[in-house]
């Protein structure tokens, strides 16, 4: 069956993925020579991250329940004291907080479908793909004093860590009211410099882009003043390493990590004091990098620097600092699609679905490549072409564009976007035709001028095409759809089913213990989840996402053969819980046993099965 | 030009169609002008636009002749540059915007007004818009151009000129007047798109994948 692309192909993110560097914990470097040549990729999720030590506790349990041909491998790590090392170099501490038996560690699986995949499957093959590719070598830390030889196994050394006062993701609150607040411009006799520089380091979150001639591209925070310093400096430490023909790929310094991605001219630096892995920065820094493709094209990035490897890159980037931008607060906001490499669908009955699915399809004109329903970020329906199909990294774009950036849905009318897919092909323009509609009051209209969309109801129409010269039949494809779709009435149940909303978590299953989940089928490149009701504030929400965060990351480790895993917080009882059909994270209150937690885990895996078809979009419109 | 008298609805009124295009400088505010126009809103901090926005807005010129417009909003950027003949290639009318405290702005609009001359439809009436007029206002040494060159500029290249401000208003529902009534809504020329077909077009363009059927899911 035609899905979405799985970009999280196991095997292409092994081959890119960095392996670990069993001497130094807090710098990975890597051979640039050794460097697999990687071609621009999209967002995608790196099953491997770099632990090197599995939590000392864990162990693995194979599924004794009769009759499961295959059973996902379910290694519970009991979090008593449970220290490893995350693929970021740094230590982390768990102590778990209440109490519980030993045995309880053994969480009752049979009652899901059995994957059908083998159990090993998916966790050998990512040990033996990697430690092949890339040579390791032994390069010195950039700081010396955190430099320890460290036998493999990983010994705890909390006091290592520079993060360990901040593993519970609890202590990580951004103050949302100052973190996207702007920084004064230093005025010209420096009165304000200092203030300048001192709001810059409060910020928690930095994204910079710089060209490999050390000239500033993109600053998420402060202005040229403020930090052509630190861009100095940056292009100081990543050129020594070049200098020496390594890489410097991240480090540690002041409770911040630091993750350079280098791409065709480009460092991207990421600096971050949220607890996050150097695996999920890093497709942070690719989302970014895919923008800048997506303005320029890859031909036109290489050219602009082959010409001249000192050009100033703003110039030719006018206007894509919104979107940058955007991207950069959804990522310190928390996303869970960037998380988790997954589209949102709107939940739509199958039959309402198929109805809009064809009509899209009936719509289509020779020169449409994709047509697009999208509802607040969510897929309602696309239409595609057999040979081709979507990727989510260039959707993140788009629907970054849309619906995070205001630029084009405040413009009011029709849009005609030239814009570069780089999942699609990162060497060619493609041009998108977009349109909001207006689904007040079931008055389908195109929106008025007025009207000011909220962010999770705008619908928008979206037909991309190759010819530059089709926007009159893009339009007219609009017309039809908006018409049929009208007729049909689908437009309304498109309007219903915004207004529903996410249900909550105890409207899935009555009574659970769990106050919010993602749930995300691997085969269609999707996310579930329901709705954020007990996590209104930013800040809420923020510490949700940094437990999924670090749930992912515990479970995304190189030789995770952890498929199952638990923890506990003061503030919340988490559960991870990875099969090669789908990755489930439950999040519920601190008191919460694991055989609960287990059970509503259970119950949520059902209920997907059973509502599959109108969770996900599966298929879609294919011609 | 789509002069289709009658279509107004009113008997004996005049109704014809316009595309319009705006070229400018990033940043001089074309669609804070748009915008104005056809929503008569002003946001003070706008995104720029990405690639172009099609708008529409229809004017009264009297109580017989209403006029429609066909706004294409371009987006300022070098790297649109290329696809601008796209949108002005079958304008009936453009407006060049340039920022009056912007000195280089008006050197690339009259660089606009070349390549408009020079390139696009023959008859193509051209409107030069200095727009932000309201920053001057209270700061008069703000201003970069003055009115006088701008306007000298305008009357030798045979432009209509206006200095305009989408924030306060100022010219701006003049200047898409005055490039009203300056096309010519008596002749009945030729269409210039035979594929803009007004409201709702209930035909595919192709009909080859019609009955395909459930999808495959």
């Amino acid at each position: 069956m035609p899905r979405l692309a799985n970009d999280g192909d196991d095997h292409n993110t092994q081959a890119h993925s960095s392996p670990s560097t069993p001497q130094s914990p807090e710098t990975t470097i890597e051979r640039s020579k050794l460097e697999v040549p990687r071609p621009p990729l999209p967002p995608r999720p790196t099953n491997l991250s770099t632990l090197r030590s599995r939590p000392s506790t864990s162990y693995q349990e194979h599924g004794s329940k009769d009759g499961l041909l295959s059973g996902t491998t379910t290694a519970v790590t009991t979090t008593d004291v449970n220290t490893y090392t995350t693929n970021d170099g740094s230590r982390k501490l768990h102590t778990s907080i209440g109490s519980r038996s030993p045995s309880s560690s053994t969480l009752k699986r049979g009652v899901i479908g059995s994957p059908r995949l083998s159990d090993t499957g998916d966790s050998s093959s990512l040990r033996s793909y990697v430690p092949q590719l890339e040579t390791r070598e032994e390069v010195s830390s950039l700081f010396g004093d955190h430099i320890t030889e460290e036998d493999d196994e990983g010994n705890s050394r909390p006091s290592q860590d520079v993060f360990s006062s901040q593993f519970e993701a609890d202590a990580i609150d951004i103050d949302f009211d100052k973190e996207f607040d702007s920084i004064p411009e230093v005025d010209e006799d420096g009165n304000n410099e200092e203030l300048a520089h001192s709001l810059w380091r409060s910020k928690s979150k930095h994204f910079m882009i710089l060209s490999a001639a050390g000239k500033p591209i993109y600053t998420r925070h402060g202005s040229d003043a403020v930090i052509s310093g630190y861009i100095g400096i940056i292009q100081t430490i990543i050129s020594f390493y070049q200098s020496s023909g390594t890489s410097l790929r991240s480090f540690s310094s002041a409770g911040a990590r630091f993750v350079i991605l280098s791409q065709a001219n480009l460092f991207l630096v990421a600096i971050s004091r949220i607890l996050e892995s150097d695996s999920q920065l890093r497709l942070q820094l690719e989302a970014l990098y895919m923008q800048i493709l997506s303005t320029l094209t890859l031909p036109n990035l290489t050219h602009i620097f082959s010409v001249r490897p000192s050009s100033d890159l703003r110039r030719p980037l006018q206007g894509t600092e919104v979107l940058l931008s955007s991207l950069a607060d959804s990522f310190t906001r928390g996303s869970p699609s960037t998380l988790l490499s997954a589209l949102e669908s709107l939940k739509l009955r199958k039959s309402h679905r198929d109805i809009i699915n064809n009509t899209l399809l009936k719509s289509r004109v020779d020169e449409l490549l994709y047509g697009l329903i999208v509802a607040g970020g969510r897929l309602v329906s696309v239409v595609r072409p057999k040979k081709h199909s979507l990727h989510p990294g260039d959707l993140q774009l788009i629907f970054n564009m849309l619906f995070e950036a205001e630029g084009v849905k405040a413009g009011g009318g029709e849009s005609w976007i030239p814009l570069c897919l780089p999942g699609f092909n990162p060497k060619g323009y493609l041009y998108m035709f977009v349109s909001f509609l207006s689904l007040k009051n079931n008055n389908i209209r195109q929106a008025a001028a007025e009207e000011e969309i909220p962010k999770e109801d705008a619908v928008a129409i979206i037909l991309i095409s190759a010819n530059k010269e089709s926007f009159e039949s893009m339009r007219s494809v609009k017309n039809y759809l908006v018409h049929e779709l009208g007729r049909s009435r689908s437009l309304a149940t498109i309007q219903n089913a915004i207004q529903a909303g996410r249900p909550l978590p105890t409207d899935i299953i009555p009574g659970t213990v769990l106050r919010h989940f993602l749930f995300k089928s691997k085969a269609n490149v999707q996310f579930f989840m329901p709705s954020f009701t007990s996590y209104e504030t930013p800040r809420l929400r923020r510490r949700l996402l940094s437990v999924y965060h670090e749930l992912h990351a515990s479970v995304h480790t190189k030789h995770a053969s952890v498929k199952v895993h638990h923890s506990v917080s003061a503030s919340h009882a988490a559960l991870a819980w990875v099969t090669p059909m789908f990755e489930l994270y439950c999040v519920a209150g601190p008191s919460t046993g694991r055989n609960a937690l287990a059970h509503s885990a259970n119950k949520v895996v059902q209920w997907v099965q059973k509502e599959e078809e109108r969770i996900f979009l599966i298929g879609g419109a294919v011609f | 030009m789509a002069s289709r008298p009658g279509a107004a609805g009113r008997p004996g009124g005049r109704f014809a169609q316009f595309k319009l295009v705006l070229l400018g400088e990033s940043a001089v505010g074309k669609s804070s002008l748009v915008l104005r126009f056809v929503k008569d809103q002003f946001d003070d901090y706008r995104e720029s636009t990405i690639g172009a926005a099609f708008l529409t807005q229809t004017i009264s010129l009297d109580e017989n002749t209403t006029v429609k417009f066909e706004i294409w909003d371009t987006a300022g950027q070098e790297r649109y540059k290329s696809l601008a003949p796209m949108y002005y290639r079958n304008a009936n009318c453009a407006v060049v915007v340039y920022d009056i405290t912007q000195a280089s702005s008006l050197d690339k609009a009259k660089s606009w007004v070349k390549e408009l001359q020079r390139q696009a439809n023959e008859n193509i009436i051209i409107a030069l818009a200095g727009n932000k007029s309201d920053m001057v206002a209270d700061s008069p040494d703000k201003r970069a151009i003055e009115t006088a060159d701008a306007e000298a500029y305008a009357r030798e290249a045979g432009l209509l000129f206006f200095e305009t401000s989408a924030k306060t208003s100022t010219n701006v529902k003049e200047l898409f007047t005055a490039i009203a009534r300056k096309l010519p809504l008596d002749q009945a020329g030729p269409r210039m798109r035979q594929n803009l077909r007004p409201g709702v077009d209930l035909r595919p363009e192709t009909s080859n994948t019609q009955g395909a059927g459930p999808c495959s899911c």
